[in-house]
């Protein structure tokens, strides 16, 4: 073998995390109700097109999570080592990126470094050429722009032909419709919460054919920007850094595709770790009441009481101290990185359950006094057996609800607490360190503006699609709003 | 009523009891003494002696619960849970690593931190609740469709970008106000414009979302068809029937934070600079220095659990219900 | 000259339509009724008119003529200036559509201000008038007051007083006694009657009741499924009703003449608002079905064209329908055997502390069930009669220890239940079980209809046949055995009742306990369930505990009778003696509150207030502030049970 995988703990718990959305998929698909909710976050042509693009980050994540040391050049004699370095498989696809690295900032797309310095051949100060950076254009900088503009529209040709290749594709093989001029302008209007006027015609005019129809369209339609941009990415990338470097000349566009992973991680492993605390604490101090409610309650108000960047910094300054006087426990810095991370969710994740208990205890009270709970009660039925049969099923939508609502909030507030610097390891690539590592040079003349552009970027892309996805399932799942 | 309050406050008492001593195992029970020691000086100074020091000069080198050298009532007063944690009640939060004594920082550095705070809030609050009354006085309207994607879109930008980018726009290129800092007095007025300006907008998208929410939840009530059926005009409805019902889900969620308003907001105070408590907090933790740290979750508590107990008491004000019975 | 001329009006939300072509007039004066079932929209038709329909449903055509202007050709300030001044509306309910945190004083001046030329004191003043107008007792500390702090019965007398603010020559009342007790029905139908007289007004009654029909209308006009069927006055209409549908309406009421005989029901539900008709919308229910009913929609005709009656009907009959037999009383079935009681319940008692200050102790109990006795013979049908808030649901829970009681035995079958523990109860389940008001709460929505039956048999051991019993189950109560499969939702209310009796069934309990079963439901699908209810007690020899407010009912399916007024029960004996010669004065005035379909009064007199709160009951006897028989020993002591009869009891000095 010319590797060996490497199965981070992130990694496999997000391949937990995947094989349990599996399993409740398949489960939600035989219970009515969640299939008829799901069926209406699928007609909703905003929530498809925001799932197509969280798809693509997902896609990203994923690939960025298979991870690998690679094999070292054999030596005779003895047995096979492997690198220190733990790469991904999205390393592997985008090396060239990677390991294209300058010597410091260079502006997006540019030929030169970012700042002067002192050439060997000369006593003046000059701009140095980069070593990748528009190489391929050798001396002659004159057709610079003619280059990039032949590469913008290779690229924009390249998206466009496997754009057109996927919409055939999908519509032969899943006879998916494109129906109306306008499909994404009548899947705005099913998104539209008690928006009555303004998109009523369409509405009325279509159905439900023409709403299924929409949503498709929306992906078709949204998956158009998002492969021209990777077509240009792909075609300017082979030549220029996209969007420059940074302070130690790595391509930003490579550390922006990194960091998705980052972000994915903490948005979800963190919900994932407090979710079972948080529905088991509450439905106990619902459904059993008395002394476990006071217990319960009390324990989570006290949590809540420290401010929650307080504690989340408490906690992550101690984590920081047995990380730091245990070295022993990681093989790898890979691996120490990792356990930071894992330990930031829980962390996390610790600190966020209480919400969503107090939630799911006011639920459970409310069902607790409904009539089929009594019905069962009067049956004899045991206590674990109403609030597993009873009580549970009926609050999935509320933690689904809480799932993807968090999900946003979580990306978000990884940026922030990298740069309090209680994040994530100063070592691993996410936005909020690609944003720490950045202001520092705020203050610089000329500004150094790319990293920071590219990173709040791509975070507005994924946040803002999670955030439209998450609105959604919301509508589709929160019984009131129906 | 006074029993009401009264039963609340003392409910605090075992909230803090609690708070009091989850920080105490955080940060002395997780890890020892030494581990931060030895942390803190780095690899290189590592050396029993310059344990010793660092745990005495902190005060560190005692016992955690117990000081069975110790006489009399000292056995529990000469440890470090006593010192600590126990004397915070007392408001004596002991001296923060370079010396300095915590509780006088802390009030000094209080009244920037409020100067921010407060006008952030208050305009906050005045400019959501309008912007959300606006699109749901235009409900199911274009203007109202517009309106909440632009809030989506609003909170899906970080904070971190509303600071830089303003910032950069208001500060650098435009050469409005200085780009950070703090004086007393009416100079303070210069340095506090752009922060408070950009909070605002920061905020501005998940709450005007939120409000648009309550207060489209209580035009569906019966007494809004009631009112109507009166031949009230909408505006009329909007503003005595409606706005009076939110104002009880509004107080809960936005009371709740008015004390904590003390605590300053950690970002915008280090990016501008500003001598609040946010940014003591934030140094603190860069600094890696326990003692203020731990300090500050405690305050954050306090106020927290006031905030609690205001939250409370507006809500049987703003509510008859509670109120007369 | 009619006041209200509503024309060929009609409302859609989306591809629904709940008003479908709807014209009728209204004279100034006159009191004109709206009959239907749930949803056949004649709500929908009221919001129309006030142009206060819910923001999906638009008025697709039509017009509303309101002395002499179109109203939907109105800009929106000039319907304001109707609203309230013109027509004034009150709403189903009392508890929700006042403003809970604006004073009662408050809510009404704003409607003065809007439409009358009256400010500051003299708006006050003139805001108290009304309350006292409404019948509001002490109307100067009552403005003060907010909603909360009023009974159902005052709220809907603030409802009025705020709608007759403006002085509308027309008052909208959308099943204004619903909510409501029926001795506080009786006085809220009263005041409605008198004001209407005294000023002249119209009034427009949307209501499924066709007592309330008898007792207010001048005219009645019958909607179903979007559409007015039947219009008549109202003597000829409760003379003989013409439409098919009305008919059926009639049959299906339960009361004393059926006993032991089955009701007439109406096959089938309504059809769905957004189902297109192309012939007579009541096709798939009517027993005198034709061709041609199917194919055109039934012109309206003329009944009696040569009197001068006024009834006309959409039907092809014209009214010529042959009379539905009515199920005709086999009288009591179940003869009064004297056995063991298998259901006896002494002195029980469920008090709920009240906690107050600071440590929270309990000062005080509401006292929900407060020492009530009754016997159940196996077979039989015992009715607990009570007005909401008397402790009849408590009481019922608490004999199924759902609730453990406060003191007092219930003994099942002659064994003890109140002192067993909650795995020696679990065997003793199986005998008894309840059946619950709300069809809609008491399925688990995300469960098959299979395992919510199966549920009982599983916790309890019972499962003799097996999931296998679960067929024959679906079956008895009337549905089919392939549902097993599917989820509430796909069902009506009627068929969820259905469902909830059959899980009782599933553990041959010889005890049903039915918590207002039919309470939620249409009269016609009401008779469903009763005869339902009726087979299985006759083939299963299943004793019932009817827990009810509804004295029709009662007088259908009770063999003995017991009356609950605040926690306790005031008058017991069988049904013939206890509805037939009352002694206690609260059944007296219970009986006569109830409006009867013969539009027949009774000269009891109507009670006066409401029922005083369990948490702080009167002294001495319960009711005596609201007695006209009161005296001071009614005062001093709760009197004991004075037997009247071998099987007839009440606790009443003037008994």
């Amino acid at each position: 073998m010319s590797f060996q995988p490497v199965v981070l703990w992130s990694d496999a718990l997000l391949f937990v995390l995947i094989a349990v959305i599996v399993a409740l998929t398949l489960w939600a698909r035989r219970q009515e109700a969640l299939r008829a909710a799901w069926a209406r976050v699928l007609k909703d042509g905003v929530a498809m097109a925001a799932a197509t693009v969280l798809a693509v980050f997902v896609l990203i994540g994923l690939l960025d999570s298979l991870h690998y040391r690679a094999r070292l050049p054999d030596q005779p004699g003895t047995t096979a080592r492997y690198a220190v370095e733990v790469n991904s498989a999205l390393d592997a696809l985008l090396s060239d990126l990677r390991l294209r690295a300058e010597k410091t900032y260079s502006a997006p797309l540019a030929t030169h470094l970012y700042s002067k310095e002192a050439l060997a051949d000369s006593t003046q100060r000059e701009f140095p050429r980069l070593k990748f950076g528009g190489a391929h254009l050798g001396q002659d900088l004159s057709n610079h722009e003619f280059d990039i503009a032949i590469r913008v529209s290779r690229g924009c040709a390249g998206g466009l032909v496997i754009w057109l290749l996927l919409v055939w594709i999908l519509v032969r093989t899943l006879g998916l419709e494109l129906r109306g001029r306008f499909p994404f302008v009548v899947s705005l209007s099913n998104h539209g919460r008690g928006s009555k006027r303004p998109f009523d015609k369409l509405r009325a005019n279509g159905g439900s054919d023409t709403a299924q129809g929409a949503a498709s369209g929306a992906i078709f339609i949204t998956l158009l920007p998002i492969l021209l941009l990777f077509g240009i990415a792909i075609s300017l990338g082979g030549g220029y850094h996209v969007f420059g470097t940074d302070k130690v000349g790595q391509d930003v566009l490579y550390l922006s595709l990194k960091s998705i992973r980052t972000g994915l991680l903490i948005g979800t492993l963190t919900t994932l770790v407090m979710l079972p605390v948080a529905v088991l604490l509450g439905i106990l101090a619902g459904y059993v009441g008395g002394w476990v409610d006071d217990v319960i309650q009390y324990l989570y108000t006290t949590l809540s009481s420290i401010p929650g960047v307080l504690l989340i910094a408490a906690a992550v300054l101690m984590m920081q101290v047995i990380i730091d006087t245990h070295p022993q426990w990681f093989a790898t810095s890979a691996e120490r990185a990792d356990a930071r991370l894992l330990a930031l969710c829980l962390i996390l994740g610790m600190t966020s359950w209480t919400g969503v208990a107090r939630l799911l205890r006011g639920e459970t009270l409310k069902l607790r006094e409904l009539e089929f709970v009594q019905a069962a009660q009067a049956f004899g039925v045991g206590r674990l057996a109403i609030m597993r049969r009873h009580i549970l099923p009926n609050l999935m939508h509320i933690v689904l609800i809480a799932l993807v609502m968090d999900f946003s909030g979580l990306v978000l507030a990884e940026a922030v607490l990298s740069y309090v610097g209680v994040g994530v390891d100063p070592t691993t690539i996410s936005f909020g360190t690609m944003i720490n590592t950045a202001r520092m040079e705020l203050a610089r003349e000329p500004m150094v503006w790319w990293s920071l552009l590219a990173a709040f970027s791509f975070m507005f892309a994924l946040v803002l699609a999670a955030n439209l996805f998450a609105d959604a399932v919301r509508d589709a799942f929160d019984p009131r709003s129906s | 009523m006074l029993a009401y309050i009264i039963r609340r406050l003392l409910y605090a008492i075992p909230i803090l009891i609690g708070v009091n001593l989850l920080t105490f195992a955080l940060f002395f029970v997780v890890n020892t003494p030494d581990d931060m020691a030895r942390m803190q000086l780095g690899v290189k100074r590592v050396t029993p002696e310059a344990i010793q020091k660092w745990k005495a000069e902190r005060g560190y080198d005692k016992p955690l619960l117990w000081n069975a050298a110790a006489a009399g009532t000292a056995t529990v007063t000469d440890t470090i849970f006593f010192s600590k944690s126990v004397r915070m009640f007392a408001a004596d939060f002991g001296r923060a690593d370079d010396g300095r004594d915590i509780a006088r920082e802390i009030t000094t550095r209080m009244g920037p931190s409020l100067a921010i705070a407060v006008p952030t809030f208050v305009l906050g609050l005045f400019v959501a609740i309008s912007f959300a009354l606006l699109l749901v006085f235009f409900r199911a309207t274009t203007l109202d469709f517009s309106g909440v994607v632009l809030c989506v879109a609003m909170m899906s930008i970080s904070g971190l970008f509303y600071i830089i980018g303003g910032q950069w726009l208001v500060s650098k290129v435009w050469h409005l106000v200085p780009i950070s800092g703090y004086g007393g007095g009416l100079d303070a007025a210069k340095f506090l414009i752009l922060p408070v300006i950009i909070g605002v907008i920061g905020g501005i998208g998940s709450s005007t979302r939120w409000y648009r929410t309550i207060f489209l939840e209580e035009i569906g009530k019966d007494y809004v068809r009631t009112a109507r059926a009166k031949g009230l005009p909408e505006r009329v409805v909007l503003f005595r029937h409606v706005l009076r019902n939110a104002m009880i889900p509004i107080l809960t969620g936005v009371v709740v934070v008015i004390p904590t308003l003390f605590m300053g907001s950690l970002l915008t105070e280090s990016f501008f600079g500003v001598p609040g408590l946010g940014s003591y907090t934030i140094d603190a933790i860069n600094a890696q220095d326990f003692a203020v740290v731990r300090s500050m979750v405690f305050i954050g508590s306090v106020l927290y659990i006031v905030g609690l107990l205001l939250t409370d008491i507006s809500y049987t004000l703003a509510d008859p219900r509670v109120r007369l019975q | 000259m009619s006041i209200l001329s509503v024309r060929d009006l009609s409302i859609h939300i989306k591809a629904a339509r709940p008003v479908d072509g709807i014209s009728f007039d209204i004279a100034a004066g006159e009191c004109y009724a709206l009959l239907g079932e749930s949803g056949c929209g004649k709500s929908m038709t009221a919001l129309g008119v006030m142009r206060l329909l819910p923001a999906a449903a638009q008025v697709a055509g039509g017009a509303v003529e309101f002395e002499g202007g179109d109203l939907l050709a109105l800009p929106e300030s000039g319907m304001r200036d109707i609203r309230g001044g013109g027509i004034g509306m009150i709403f189903q309910e009392p508890a929700t559509s006042l403003n809970p945190v604006l004073t009662v004083g408050r809510q009404i001046i704003e409607a003065l201000e809007l439409h009358t030329a009256l400010r500051g004191a003299a708006a006050r003043a003139r805001a108290a008038e009304l309350l006292d107008q409404v019948g509001i007792p002490d109307p100067i500390r009552r403005l003060e007051e907010f909603p909360f702090q009023l009974s159902g019965g005052l709220r809907q007398r603030v409802m009025i007083a705020c709608a007759l603010a403006g002085a509308p020559r027309l008052l909208i009342a959308d099943e204004p006694t619903t909510a409501l007790d029926v001795t506080i029905q009786a006085q809220v139908l009263d005041l409605l009657d008198e004001l209407r007289r005294k000023q002249g007004m119209a009034l427009l009654l949307i209501t499924h009741d066709l007592g309330v029909v008898a007792r207010m209308a001048d005219r009645v006009g019958v909607m179903y499924a979007g559409q007015l069927v039947e219009e008549a006055p109202r003597a000829q209409f409760f003379a003989k009703p013409a439409h098919p549908y009305s008919v059926r309406l009639f049959t299906a009421l339960p009361d004393a003449e059926r006993r032991g005989g089955r009701l007439a029901t109406i096959p089938g539900s309504v059809p769905a608002a957004d189902v297109r008709h192309p012939g007579c919308r009541f096709v798939e229910r009517c027993s005198e079905v034709m061709a041609e009913c199917r194919t055109a929609p039934p012109p309206w005709r003329d009944v009696d064209a040569g009197q001068a009656g006024g009834q006309r009907v959409r039907c092809f009959l014209a009214g010529r329908a042959p009379a539905v037999a009515a199920g005709v009383g086999a009288g009591d079935t179940a003869a009064a055997v004297e056995s063991a009681p298998l259901l006896e319940v002494a002195d029980l008692q469920v008090h709920f502390p009240i906690r107050r200050g600071i440590l929270q102790r309990a000062v005080g109990a509401v006292r929900a069930v407060d020492g009530m006795s009754l016997r159940l013979m196996p077979g039989r049908t015992l009715a607990l009669v009570g007005e909401s808030g008397c402790g009849k649901t408590t009481a019922g829970k608490a004999m199924l220890q759902l609730l453990r009681p406060t003191a007092g035995s219930v003994r099942l079958d002659g064994v003890e239940l109140t002192t067993r523990s909650a795995g020696e109860l679990r065997p003793l389940r199986a005998k008894m079980q309840m059946v619950f008001q709300d069809p809609f709460a008491s399925l688990n929505p995300r469960l098959r209809i299979g395992d919510i039956i199966a549920e009982g048999m599983q916790a309890l051991r019972v499962d003799a046949g097996g999931t296998a019993k679960i067929g024959p189950l679906l079956e008895q109560v009337g549905l089919r055995a392939d549902m097993a499969t599917r989820y509430p939702h796909e069902f009506s209310g009627g068929q969820r009742q259905r469902i909830a009796i059959a899980r009782a069934l599933a553990v041959s309990p010889q005890l049903l306990i039915c918590d207002e079963p039919t309470s939620a439901l249409d009269v016609s699908v009401q008779a469903q369930i009763l005869n339902l209810l009726s087979d299985l007690q006759r083939d299963l020899k299943l004793a019932y505990l009817f827990i009810t407010h509804n004295i029709a009912v009662v007088d259908y399916l009770a063999h003995d009778v017991a009356v609950m007024y605040l926690g306790r029960v005031v008058e017991r004996g069988t049904a013939e003696e206890v509805l037939r010669s009352p002694r206690h004065p609260y059944t007296k005035a219970l009986l006569a509150a109830v409006p009867r379909v013969d539009g027949a009064r009774s000269e009891v007199p109507k009670l006066a207030g409401d029922m005083p709160s369990p948490a702080n009951p009167p002294s001495g006897c319960h009711f005596h502030p609201r007695c006209p028989l009161a005296d001071d020993a009614c005062r001093r002591a709760y009197p004991a049970a004075t037997r009247v009869g071998a099987t007839h009891a009440v606790r009443c000095f003037k008994a």
